[in-house]
């Protein structure tokens, strides 16, 4: 069911417009099967273990009463689920290869790795960074729609003194971070929170977390790029 | 065996980004909580399956959907294709690549429907709101949003204008919206940006950008090509905002007709 616009699309195209048989039919089958099979484990899974541990946490955190403790957890949970991410390190890997083959930065091998590795460090930092904003919010209550609104402007204010060649590189980083475990997560402590918390809806409080989680690292790396190029 | 092989490397590959979560979950629960995690057997299962199922999708996907994906991609963007010549082309005409515009808008659409993270949010989301938002219509609301946001985004790659006018047009147009949509949604729909652009969307759509600029003739890969996520995570905002705002204004003008009968 949720593959079938995918099929749909694949065979429009190549019966209707490219016109040429699909190569090796039987792999492709077999795939799709394999796909649909782990979506189903994944809702399960999901229901089973990720959305109640990400709730009761964020409950049991909150009951507890210190914001320290709740402050460091979002933080924690944004930066070590980034650090890894694997899009995130092909992207910045992608990045410090353009950036070397366009002489902004030395092309030795160390200085791309270096270059590499604070791209990575910089949009981990700003993730944690925001999903301890994003707890501070619904905490606090403040409307998410001013916050969004600065970013927005800072962004744009960042976009014009930032060096043109990172711009693309940064507007997708607010994308990629975010992986498939994550946000599950994260969505489950921001809902857990505001449905604890007096005075706080679900549904206005508890989603946004995942915004901020984009937002910030395309802010970030514009200004690593700023401080790296000159 | 082969297939074994390969599967194991992915499971492993799964289980480590799965680590830091497992780790950060346990050291809070026992060293700053202390308390026993609750239903601990039923979590690991579900763990469990989260690991098997993610893996078994990966799998899937570099077997079924990745090939096909770059091919395609590389195909709609061939010259011979495009012009039916095989000649060095000098000027870009934007308007031969409409089966490129129309291949990217479907194959947003498609993988976004897919995408597991936000399946994920829309469950919560329907659970939330107890029931008001669907599961389904929130899934197609985005799924748009990201066929025309990428749809978009390879027209910029034709044409080659620069990004940021697009993305700084697309902001005004989400501030605009939020002053005017109903509160209760802002939230979820700014979280649907971030989540349409994971495991299913990135890889394909990334490989349809750098393929495109690669052969467009005057476009350079590292400044044009990328750019069509950043393209991904902003439409899907405006969609599900204007949704709400469709939805608002048909409830008022039902309830004015209604009591305009009397």
């Amino acid at each position: 069911m949720d593959l079938l616009p995918i099929v749909l699309v694949i065979a429009f195209f190549q019966t209707v417009v490219i016109r040429q048989p699909l190569p090796q039919m039987g792999e492709v089958l077999f795939g799709t099967l394999l796909i649909v099979l782990g979506l189903s484990l994944f809702i399960q899974g999901l229901e089973m273990g990720l959305f109640p541990i990400g709730e009761a946490m964020a409950q049991a955190l909150a009951r507890k009463g210190s914001l320290f403790w709740l402050l460091s957890f979002a933080f924690a949970l944004g930066f070590s689920t980034t650090v890894a991410e694997p899009a995130l390190i092909a992207v910045a890997a992608k990045a410090a290869e353009i950036a070397g083959d366009g002489g902004l930065i030395d092309s030795s091998p160390e200085s791309l790795q270096q270059y590499a590795f604070g791209l990575r460090m910089s949009v981990a930092f700003s993730v944690g960074l925001a999903i301890l904003i994003g707890v501070m919010r619904i905490l606090r209550g403040w409307p998410i729609h001013y916050l969004i609104i600065g970013g927005y402007v800072l962004v744009m204010l960042m976009t014009i003194i930032a060096p043109k060649e990172i711009i693309g590189i940064a507007y997708d980083a607010g994308g990629v971070t975010t992986s498939t475990i994550t946000v599950p997560l994260v969505a489950a402590l921001g809902v857990g929170l505001a449905s604890t918390i007096r005075g706080r809806s679900p549904l206005t409080d508890g989603f946004g977390l995942i915004a901020f989680a984009s937002l910030l690292p395309m802010i970030f790396v514009m200004g690593y790029g700023l401080l790296i190029f000159k | 065996m082969e297939f074994i092989k390969e599967f194991s490397i992915i499971l492993l590959a799964t289980c480590r980004d799965v680590l830091p979560i497992v780790l950060l979950i346990t050291v809070f629960q026992l060293v700053v909580l202390r308390q026993k995690i609750p239903n601990l057997p039923r979590l690991i299962v579900g763990g469990v399956y989260v690991i098997l199922g993610l893996a078994l999708f990966l799998a899937g996907l570099e077997k079924a959907l990745f090939p096909l994906g770059k091919i395609m991609a590389a195909q709609l963007s061939d010259p011979v294709f495009l012009y039916g010549t095989n000649e060095a082309i000098t000027h870009v005409d934007w308007t031969a690549y409409g089966w490129v515009y129309l291949f990217a808008a479907m194959i947003g659409f498609a993988t976004t429907i897919a995408e597991p993270s936000l399946i994920a949010v829309a469950y919560k989301a329907n659970e939330v709101s107890a029931g008001t938002i669907s599961t389904w219509g929130l899934r197609i609301t985005v799924a748009i949003g990201v066929a025309f946001g990428i749809s978009l985004g390879t027209y910029r790659i034709v044409t080659g204008t620069p990004l940021y006018l697009y993305i700084l047009v697309g902001y005004v147009v989400v501030i605009i919206q939020t002053i005017f949509a109903p509160k209760t949604i802002v939230a979820l729909a700014y979280d649907s940006g971030g989540v349409t652009t994971s495991t299913v969307t990135v890889p394909l759509v990334a490989a349809l950008g750098l393929g495109l600029a690669s052969t467009v003739p005057g476009r350079n890969p590292a400044l044009d090509g990328f750019g069509l996520i950043a393209f991904a995570s902003l439409f899907p905002i405006i969609a599900v905002l204007g949704y709400a705002q469709l939805m608002e204004w048909k409830t008022k003008h039902t309830i004015n007709a209604n009591t305009g009968e009397r």
